[in-house]
């Protein structure tokens, strides 16, 4: 299905040969002596060198001697010892290190004596001792003794940057790794350099915050450069960085040793980009995420959310026993024997399969897996919707969705492998986003697309310019929630828009927040089509791309194939062995509830789905449901409605793939082993009870049967959507358009449990054009916005420049939960009443 | 040269007559043979004469050698505060893998050691410890040494991982117990070049205010003896 890494380009280099330490080595012209170095295996040691970011060369521990030749070609060498990280290889230049030549030794030991002058030395009380390239280089090439015997510098410590960042600015060794990725990687430019000389320190502006713009941190924070309050998603790969314990987080602060951790590669969970992460754990129990790398997906770097959000498994409603509902009406521990039985009985009686008169009345099952599951998970999902409950409501979609969604990406996502990859977004002459907010919605998508500022063109398609847009310089085009699909057909040919997008490798990216647009989809394929532009759908949720590929979608089979195709249900019946599929069209998410509420169902099967994300009332449809079986990892409000709960492991218990928006296989081994099984392995055991073997037992089972499916034929295939853009209806006056997205740390249920990142969150406003507030009279700062339910959301007011009539809201921070509260999507009229 | 020597200098003589086989053991006279079945009594005779040797435990305890590697303490600074501040080297340094510390911070209302890290869990588990003492060695604070008491045997496998407060030393005269603020205006250096000598009036007030009850304020010290 995907490629595991990108093409190679073959172009000629033009290299250059020198001569390291005797050793002939020959590197592409423009190369820095400390890579070539490294290409021979000389190690040199170094502190502010990163291969990811811009040569510094601050702190001089990587000295070396150099002689270069001349005009006349006569090899000469230089007065004094040169920074090797900063100066570019030339041909027949011979370097020496502090292998061979004693100059360079000195100055390597003279500068390591001067950084450990000021250092407190204090590695046992700090969390870097172990790890710490200061501490191993001072060993390796430093002096036996130190010759300082006065007192240091002190500073007061540790410094809150943010509620997760801790500055300690006695153990900085200036080596501005951290500043420059807040400037190069991040744009969240927040500490530099301050005072000169002994008194050189890493800080931030002590000056008056300026004015309030919205993006503020929930928790304490240091204000940034600007003078506003720091805060950033990207903030905790500086920790990683800093090769001292200068910068620290929160949440690891004095928890343990590096020869205490078990380390495991990993996949994270929280977003869809497949981030490759290493999971550190201690007896069980997970004490810190940090990056690894992966240049052709995260490079080194991931959002705070991969790296501190992972406390939600660990807590104390982790469920470890299947629990079954008693005739008390009570939630008792079940073995799984018992509960498996249990939980047969009732599908089996609600699927209509027990074999007696009943099964005529029975009226079916639906099943909500959610959107955070591997592809593994997502395929036993469906198949046991398909074979063992003989329906084909399923839809891992809990989230905004619709159709015309469905058919876009059966048509142009699912089963079409490797699509547009990082690197091509990050080489993309032009980009254009629509419905999609790269730095609140993408993480580490917007990293790459930062990494290509000042070259690529970055158009938006959205109500305001968010902070993460302004961010990459993109260029609005001003959108009213519901008229995106207006936007893209307004990009005719001979516009500037259109002309951008018609340049070679230029990308069109949609975020599932499109769905909620009629006709946008439709849109965006026929604009691809206009321009030439590739498309790339980038969901939230880790699990959706995978379980596109896996068919869990009501209209959609494994591999992109079409439920609704006669040919494509035979083909994975022949596969499967079974003598059919379900013909009749599944329902999706939304209308499984409303079936579910309305009684038109006897049962639900129910993954990880969050009530309180979901506009359509979950709760209800639960709570008037004959049976529910809920697969969770915690105890979650499902668990109050559902009769039978097994417990599933978490990503991180658990051997799976997740394919990432790209359609790469993001494989991920079990990082912590307990008796935790995953969703494919409960629902295996539930259907063997219902008398169905689904082969889906293990992640190689499913990985045989979805390499034999293969991807869709030709004819195989959904037909691409070809809606028409709704017209815009005239709403009260007091009615404005609700626009909304999740922002990155938020409420959401894989952050529970972590206040250091919750901190670190942006607190929640309301966003007006001015013009919008003026009319609607906002007093005191604050408006009251009310949708479909009683209940309605009160919020402070931040004036924006923006489309006029529209309202927008965080989707699901502190005190702004949208879909709960509002119950209403993106693109909904709400009524907003300012102030009291 | 002792007699066995001499047994060792016969057979490496005979070792090149292999063709005779002859008994290792040394050969007496006639004299010799006659006392051969009593031989054995001397020995005993021998013994009734010499100093007893057997040490009458647990009835009578013997104290060990001033070094002797006993059980572990965590000491503490004269003014109370524990001197460990859970950097696990103790762990690190550890072979047999019997140490188990996991760290904290130290808040304004919880101060257990000097500076920005205590021990907030410290275990040892004497089924593993071999008393080897590297941990002594590795300690950066001198908060972990060992003491002489050697009883060390219990019941079960779970009393025999000794807990924090199981090794923390005694608070002795004048000592405060943690956790109280540091003495004020010193950091953590202070501590360790040992400057600090006893607990002043600031952190006796801290304690009175937030632990009035605390056994270990001059007040309720002076009741306890009162009492006693």
């Amino acid at each position: 299905m995907t490629s595991t890494a990108d093409t190679a380009t073959s172009e000629a280099v033009e290299t250059v040969t020198l001569t390291i330490d005797g050793t002939e080595v020959t590197v592409p012209k423009g190369t820095l002596i400390i890579r070539a170095a490294e290409q021979v295996g000389i190690d040199i040691p170094r502190f502010c060198d990163h291969p990811l970011l811009a040569p510094a060369g601050a702190c001089r521990q990587c000295l070396v001697d150099v002689a270069a030749p001349d005009r006349e070609g006569n090899v000469r060498a230089f007065p004094k010892p040169q920074a090797s990280c900063t100066m570019q290889a030339m041909d027949g230049m011979i370097v020496n290190t502090q292998h061979t030549s004693d100059d360079a030794k000195r100055a390597q030991e003279g500068v390591m004596e001067l950084l450990l002058i000021n250092h407190p030395l204090d590695c046992p009380v700090c969390d870097k001792g172990g790890e710490c390239p200061l501490q191993n280089q001072a060993l390796s090439h430093g002096r036996p003794e130190s010759r300082f015997i006065d007192v240091k510098r002190v500073f007061e410590k540790p410094l809150a940057l943010s509620s997760e960042i801790l500055l300690d600015r006695e153990r900085c060794v200036l080596c501005q790794r951290c500043t420059r990725f807040s400037k190069e990687i991040a744009g969240d430019a927040f500490i530099d350099l301050q005072n000169r000389g002994a008194m050189q320190q890493i800080g931030t502006f002590n000056e008056e915050v300026l004015n309030f713009d919205g993006y503020e941190p929930i928790g304490v924070a240091a204000e940034d450069e600007s003078g506003k309050a720091f805060s950033s998603y990207y903030s905790g790969n500086t920790v990683q960085i800093c090769p001292v314990g200068a910068l620290t987080s929160a949440a690891y602060r004095f928890r343990s040793r590096p020869f205490d951790l078990v380390s495991a590669p990993g996949i994270s969970e929280h977003d869809s980009s497949g981030a490759a992460i290493r999971t550190d754990h201690r007896r069980g129990k997970i004490l810190r995420r940090l990056s690894d790398n992966d240049p052709v997906v995260n490079e080194e770097w991931i959002t705070d959310k991969d790296r501190f959000a992972f406390a939600w498994q660990n807590l104390s409603d982790r469920l470890t026993r299947p629990l079954v509902r008693g005739e008390d009406g009570e939630l008792h521990e079940a073995s799984w024997p018992a509960a498996i039985a249990r939980a047969a009985e009732g599908l089996r009686a609600a699927a209509g399969r027990t074999g007696t008169a009943a099964d005529k009345k029975a009226k079916g099952v639906g099943v909500l897996p959610g959107g955070r599951i591997t592809l593994e998970d997502a395929y036993a999902y469906q198949k046991f919707a398909r074979v063992a409950l003989g329906t084909n409501d399923i839809d891992t979609r809990t989230r905004i969705s619709s159709d015309e969604e469905q058919a876009f990406l059966g048509a142009a996502v699912a089963g079409t492998g490797l699509g547009v990859t990082f690197s091509d977004l990050e080489k993309a002459p032009a980009v254009l986003l629509a419905g999609f907010e790269p730095e609140d919605e993408g993480g580490v998508v917007f990293l790459r697309l930062r990494k290509s500022w000042g070259t690529q063109q970055v158009l938006t398609v959205a109500p305001f310019l968010s902070r993460g847009a302004e961010k990459l310089s993109a260029t609005l085009i001003e959108t009213v929630p519901g008229a995106e699909a207006a936007a893209l057909a307004a990009i005719k040919a001979g516009t500037e828009t259109a002309d951008a997008l018609g340049q070679d490798g230029a990308v069109i990216v949609l975020g599932e927040r499109l769905a909620g647009s009629p006709g946008a989809l439709s849109e965006a394929l026929r604009l691809a089509k206009r321009t030439g532009a590739r498309l790339a759908w980038i969901p939230r949720r880790a699990g959706e791309r995978g379980a596109l590929e896996a068919g869990a979608l009501p209209g959609l089979l494994p591999g992109g194939r079409d439920a609704a195709s006669a040919s494509a249900r035979q083909a994975v019946a022949d596969a499967w062995g079974v003598d059919g599929l379900p013909e009749t069209d599944g329902r999706d998410a939304d209308a499984i509830i409303a079936a579910a509420a309305a009684r038109q169902l006897d049962a639900l099967v129910v993954g990880g789905v969050t009530p309180s994300d979901l506009t359509a009332d979950l709760r209800k449809a639960l709570d008037r449901v004959g049976f529910v079986v809920s697969l969770e990892v915690r105890r979650t409000e499902v668990a109050q409605y559902a009769d039978v709960v097994l417990p599933v492991a978490p990503p991180s218990e658990k051997p799976g793939t997740f394919v990432n928006w790209e359609g790469r296989l993001r494989g991920f081994a079990t990082a912590i082993r307990t008796d935790a099984i995953s969703d494919h392995r409960a629902l295996d055991f539930l259907a063997r009870e219902l008398g169905v073997d689904l082969k889906v037992g293990t992640v190689s089972d499913v990985n045989e049967q979805l390499a034999a499916l293969g991807a869709a034929g030709k004819g195989e295939r959904v037909k691409a959507p070809t809606a028409k853009a709704a017209k815009a209806s005239a709403g009260a006056s007091d009615e404005l358009v609700l626009a909304s997205w999740h922002l990155l740390v938020d409420e959401g249920a894989l952050q529970d449990g972590e206040p250091y990142l919750a901190g670190t969150g942006r607190t929640a406003v309301a966003r007006l054009s001015q013009a919008t507030a003026e009319r609607i009279g906002v007093k005191d700062g604050v408006v009251t916005v009310s949708g479909e339910r009683r209940s309605s959301i009160e919020l402070p007011v931040v004036i924006t420049p923006m489309a006029d009539g529209v309202v927008w809201l965080p989707a699901k921070s502190p005190g702004s939960w949208v879909a709960q509260e509002l119950g209403v999507e993106p693109g909904a009229r709400v009524s907003v009443k300012g102030g009291i | 040269m002792s007699e066995s020597d001499d047994v060792w200098k016969v057979n490496r003589e005979r070792d090149g007559e292999a063709q005779r086989f002859e008994s290792n053991f040394p050969q007496y006279g006639p004299v010799g043979r006659a006392f051969a079945p009593v031989a054995g009594f001397g020995v005993t005779l021998r013994n009734f004469f010499r100093p007893t040797v057997t040490e009458q435990y647990p009835d009578k305890k013997t104290p060990a050698m001033p070094r002797y590697h006993g059980r572990h303490q965590l000491n503490r600074y004269a003014d109370g505060l524990e001197k460990c501040i859970g950097c696990e080297l103790c762990a690190w340094a550890c072979p047999a893998d019997a140490i188990y510390v996991e760290a904290d911070s130290n808040t304004e209302d919880k101060q257990y050691s000097p500076g920005e890290r205590y021990g907030r869990v410290y275990q040892i588990n004497y089924l593993r410890c071999i008393f080897c003492g590297l941990c002594i060695e590795a300690c950066p604070t001198r908060a972990l040494t060992m003491t002489n008491e050697y009883e060390l045997a219990g019941p079960t496998r779970e009393g025999l991982i000794y807990e924090k407060q199981d090794l923390l030393a005694p608070l002795e005269d004048g000592m405060l117990q943690a956790p109280h603020p540091m003495v004020p205006g010193t950091v953590d250096d202070d501590y360790y070049k040992g400057d600090v000598t006893k607990v002043v009036k600031e952190q006796t007030e801290w304690v009175r205010e937030h632990r009035p009850e605390d056994p270990t304020l001059p007040e309720n010290q002076k009741q306890e003896a009162g009492r006693g």
